[in-house]
């Protein structure tokens, strides 16, 4: 009895808990700064942008800038998830841990290494010009979200029954024929979660299209930007930010209906990693790994060098003044760092809790299950100027006076991070075929014995996958923290290193790419230490 | 794994605890000055305000210029601060049109030259300066005359060497399309953007990206970049390994004046203690300590100027101006009509 009633209790929190969070810190902000936009309208202005060519022109190429960013990342992606699942080789936990890495980097540090490395290879003027184009923010799109693929399908694939293949092939399928017609299908959970992010990523991108994209290309977020900020027209911005809500809520419903379809028994609870045993293996193994290096490490190695410059020749010096105040910033870099690290473990910690009972709720019901299910992964497609100037608006009295209280900037993080863990939980839980459960159950499991012991198992993986894309996202995070309200003393890294390069001088930029470096080691470590504590804790995977 | 699900109930109850801490009591009078990113002091120096008058001053920051403007508006009537420091004259009838401020006139005013009191309502009161302009590479002139008018810009002589920036998305980019309007006049700066435009001009959306990006400061190939009159001086003094004459020269003739002000948030309940701490920011103690943090110049004409401003650091003599009522009236029409001219 007191198992079913904890069970009961379980079920109600997490339905509960994370409805109120989103509704405090997302639904009643957004819908808040909304409201507040088009009651400044006249009505007529809007009806004048929305049916202007040039509108028509920024939201189909949102649309299609962030549908082909999706669809190049799971190509180029999808052989890295497949290696880092099947085979075990020296490296692999590091280079899990190396693929989340760009996720940290300010756009402002990566457009300028993609940048450097385009005129390197003279792909900066000529026959092929890559500045200022959609091949840039393209590209910088697939180097940002490759992780997102690689890690959360790549996780879900390691858990995926390998027999069915074998069956096939012994059968007498080619490997292509038995990747798609087995594999491929029971994957889709995962490669629906995946693509959704990279897709609401790409979507709501700023800096990217804006620095890399160059001033002739403009997204519905560069735009709803554009009129908050540097026009003050906050009714054409509300509309634009609703247009936004409109294009993600279909897309959000869109993927998590096949993830429930499509639901399979997928998971096993025994490891089919294994080594690489031809040389043929052992080929396209080194070319995966090759490829991934290739693609983020070029960049990485950029701002690795650039760090290390000194004058004319190399040293550490940029690295040694990052604890001394420079006078452009209100603190030194390396309290900026240690904020971003705190936030970061708050962030994370929430996300972790929010995302995991959010999925808990969502995986069970439909009803409200499901509202949580698309309503916490809105947050990722949402504009941060609408959420910054939303939270800055409605969190403005008691008793929910908290937009200038310190905390709101990992919450605000954390809104971003759960998306992650949600997607990342659910199709694992949901993996969880209905047999597993029946077995257990038949076997004379309570409910709270079967959540104990087959859910939580098989979801503890997922959680931390999550969670460290979570940190990785607060530690990288800018858009959404340059608008809420900050003490001086409590300056992240990305905004440190974002003023840094607002004045001229070597070492300013010295120091903002050493201060980069390092968030990216920071984040390597992290990614690290998750990944072994979650071999520590889930005996069976 | 045992554990789990109560695993999770420390978290949350956490969360919780975490939500439930408030503010512990305040004795002194304790006031909010709202400023943008860029704003930085001393460590000294609000507390020498303290010690002057018992108030405590905290700070918040958000974003640029424009953010710091706009969330103001949308929070006109319950302001997140009680003094807002960083709306300049671009953005200045923005903020007046939507009633941000309440009006004072610091008697320290009188240590002010006129010119910079825009507001003869005194709803906002100056407290910096500087110029936005085409800074020139130094290095890359050494066989060639620099740049010395907006004219030169348009000069074949001086193809493909320019770069600017969105004035959208761009705070010097704004302020040289002010500048052109203001040398141009409304019948002829479009004429001279075209000019621009045929004779290779790049642009790029922010200031980092120009001066890193394309500038040769930062590995590109452009020669001149828009920027600040204290690019150089800062450059001087960031610079590494350290040197003594500036990486980069002035185009003096392209600059525009922009001047900060701060104002008294309007739906404040310390009105004297931000008064007071108007007077304080028009001080000296406060004035110079803005060259070396801000790298701008102090509107106060009895505060000093640090060496390395001295010595490398220049304003222009004739700046370009525009009247802040034209440039709120007409900014959206002139940028749309730039985005038209140059970038379709």
């Amino acid at each position: 009895m007191i198992a079913t009633s904890s069970d009961r209790v379980l079920r109600l929190t997490a339905l509960v808990v994370p409805l109120l969070f989103g509704v405090v810190f997302y639904a009643y902000p957004v819908g808040a700064i909304l409201v507040r936009g088009f009651e400044s309208s006249t009505g007529e202005r809007v009806g004048e942008v929305l049916s202007s060519a040039s509108f028509r022109q920024v939201a189909w190429f949102s649309l299609w800038q962030a549908l082909v960013s999706t669809a190049l990342t799971m190509i180029v992606a999808l052989p890295a998830a497949y290696v880092v699942a099947r085979y075990q080789f020296w490296g692999r936990r590091a280079l899990r841990a190396f693929v989340v890495v760009p996720f940290v980097l300010p756009t402002v540090v990566v457009a300028g290494a993609f940048e450097a490395v385009f005129a390197r290879f003279g792909l900066d003027g000529g026959t092929i010009d890559l500045r200022h184009s959609v091949f840039a923010v393209l590209l910088a799109h697939v180097f940002f979200n490759y992780a997102v693929v690689v890690r959360v399908v790549g996780t879900f694939w390691e858990q995926l029954d390998y027999r069915p293949e074998q069956a096939a092939r012994v059968l007498g399928a080619t490997p292509l024929k038995a990747f798609r017609k087995v594999t491929l299908p029971r994957l889709r959970p995962a490669l629906g979660s995946a693509a959704a992010i990279v897709f609401l990523f790409s979507f709501t991108s700023f800096g990217v299209i804006l620095i890399l994209g160059g001033p002739r290309i403009a997204t519905v977020e560069t735009e709803i930007w554009r009129y908050a900020v540097s026009r003050s027209e906050f009714d054409v911005a509300a509309t634009l930010a609703v247009v936004q809500l409109i294009a993600v809520v279909a897309l959000v419903m869109l993927t998590t209906r096949s993830g429930r379809t499509h639901s399979v028994d997928a998971v096993v609870m025994s490891s089919a990693v294994r080594r690489t045993d031809s040389p043929r293996q052992r080929l396209s193994l080194a070319g995966v790994i090759a490829m991934t290096v290739g693609l983020l490490g070029v960049p990485i190695f950029t701002l690795i060098e650039r760090s290390l410059a000194v004058g004319d020749g190399y040293g550490l010096s940029n690295y040694q003044a990052l604890t001394s105040r420079v006078s452009l910033l209100p603190t030194s870099p390396a309290s900026a760092l240690a904020n971003s690290l705190l936030y970061a473990t708050l962030a994370a910690l929430i996300a972790a809790t929010i995302g995991t009972l959010a999925s808990l709720a969502a995986s069970e019901g439909r009803g409200i299950g499901s509202i949580l299910d698309i309503g916490l992964t809105l947050p990722l497609g949402t504009s941060a100027v609408t959420l910054g100037l939303g939270i800055l608006i409605a969190l403005d009295s008691p008793p929910l006076d908290f937009r200038s209280r310190w905390w709101i900037v990992p919450v605000v993080h954390s809104l971003i991070g759960i998306p992650f863990v949600l997607r990342s939980v659910l199709p694992a839980l949901r993996g969880v075929g209905p047999n597993l459960r029946d077995v257990a159950r038949t076997l004379g499991a309570s409910p709270a014995r079967v959540r104990r012991e087959v859910d939580a198992p098989l979801a503890a993986r997922a959680i931390l996958v999550g969670t460290a894309f979570a940190f990785a996202v607060s530690l990288g995070e800018f858009g959404a923290t340059s608008f809420v309200p900050r003490r001086p003393s409590t300056t992240t890294a990305p905004v440190a290193i974002f003023r840094l390069l607002g004045q001229p001088g070597d070492l300013l930029r010295g120091q903002a790419m050493a201060l980069s470096v390092i968030l990216m080691i920071v984040t390597a470590l992290s990614a690290l230490l998750i990944e072994r504590s979650s071999g520590a804790n889930g005996g069976l995977l | 794994m045992k554990h789990f699900s109560s695993r999770l109930w420390m978290v949350a109850i956490f969360i919780l605890f975490v939500s439930a801490c408030g503010n512990g009591s305040e004795d002194p009078v304790t006031i909010t000055l709202v400023t943008h990113d860029s704003f930085t002091l001393s460590k000294a120096t609000l507390s020498a305000f303290t010690d002057e008058t018992g108030i405590v001053v905290e700070q918040l920051q958000s974003g640029d210029a424009g953010q710091l403007v706009s969330e103001a508006i949308l929070t006109s009537g319950n302001p997140v601060g009680d003094v807002l420091f960083g709306i300049d004259n671009s953005f200045l009838q923005r903020g007046l049109d939507a009633n941000l401020f309440l009006a004072y006139e610091s008697p320290l005013l009188d240590q002010v030259p006129d010119e910079f009191e825009l507001d003869a309502q005194h709803r906002v009161t100056p407290i910096d300066y500087g110029d936005v302009c085409a800074n020139y590479w130094t290095a890359a002139f050494e066989d060639s005359a620099v740049p010395s008018s907006l004219d030169d810009l348009i000069d074949p002589a001086f193809r493909d060497s320019f770069v600017t920036e969105n004035p959208e998305t761009s705070s010097p980019g704004l302020a040289f399309l002010l500048a052109t309007i203001a040398r141009y006049g409304e019948d002829g700066w479009e004429q001279y953007w075209s000019a621009l435009r045929d004779n290779g001009l790049s642009v790029t959306s922010g200031w980092e990206d120009a001066y890193y990006g394309e500038f040769i400061a930062g590995g590109g190939d452009r020669s001149i970049v828009m920027s600040y009159a204290s690019s150089p001086a800062v450059g001087v003094l960031y610079s590494d390994p350290p040197v003594d004459t500036p990486p980069t020269g002035v185009l003096f003739d392209s600059c525009f004046r922009q001047i900060e002000f701060a104002g008294i948030l309007a739906g404040t309940s310390e009105v004297d203690a931000a008064q007071q701490l108007i007077d304080f920011m028009l001080g000296t103690t406060f004035q110079e300590d803005l060259p070396l943090n801000m790298f701008v110049y102090p509107v106060n004409q009895n505060a000093v100027l640090p060496e390395v401003f001295l010595e490398h650091a220049q304003l222009s003599d004739n700046p370009l101006l525009l009247d802040w009522e034209t440039i709120g009236k007409n900014r959206d029409t002139w940028t749309d009509r730039w985005v038209e001219l140059v970038l379709r």
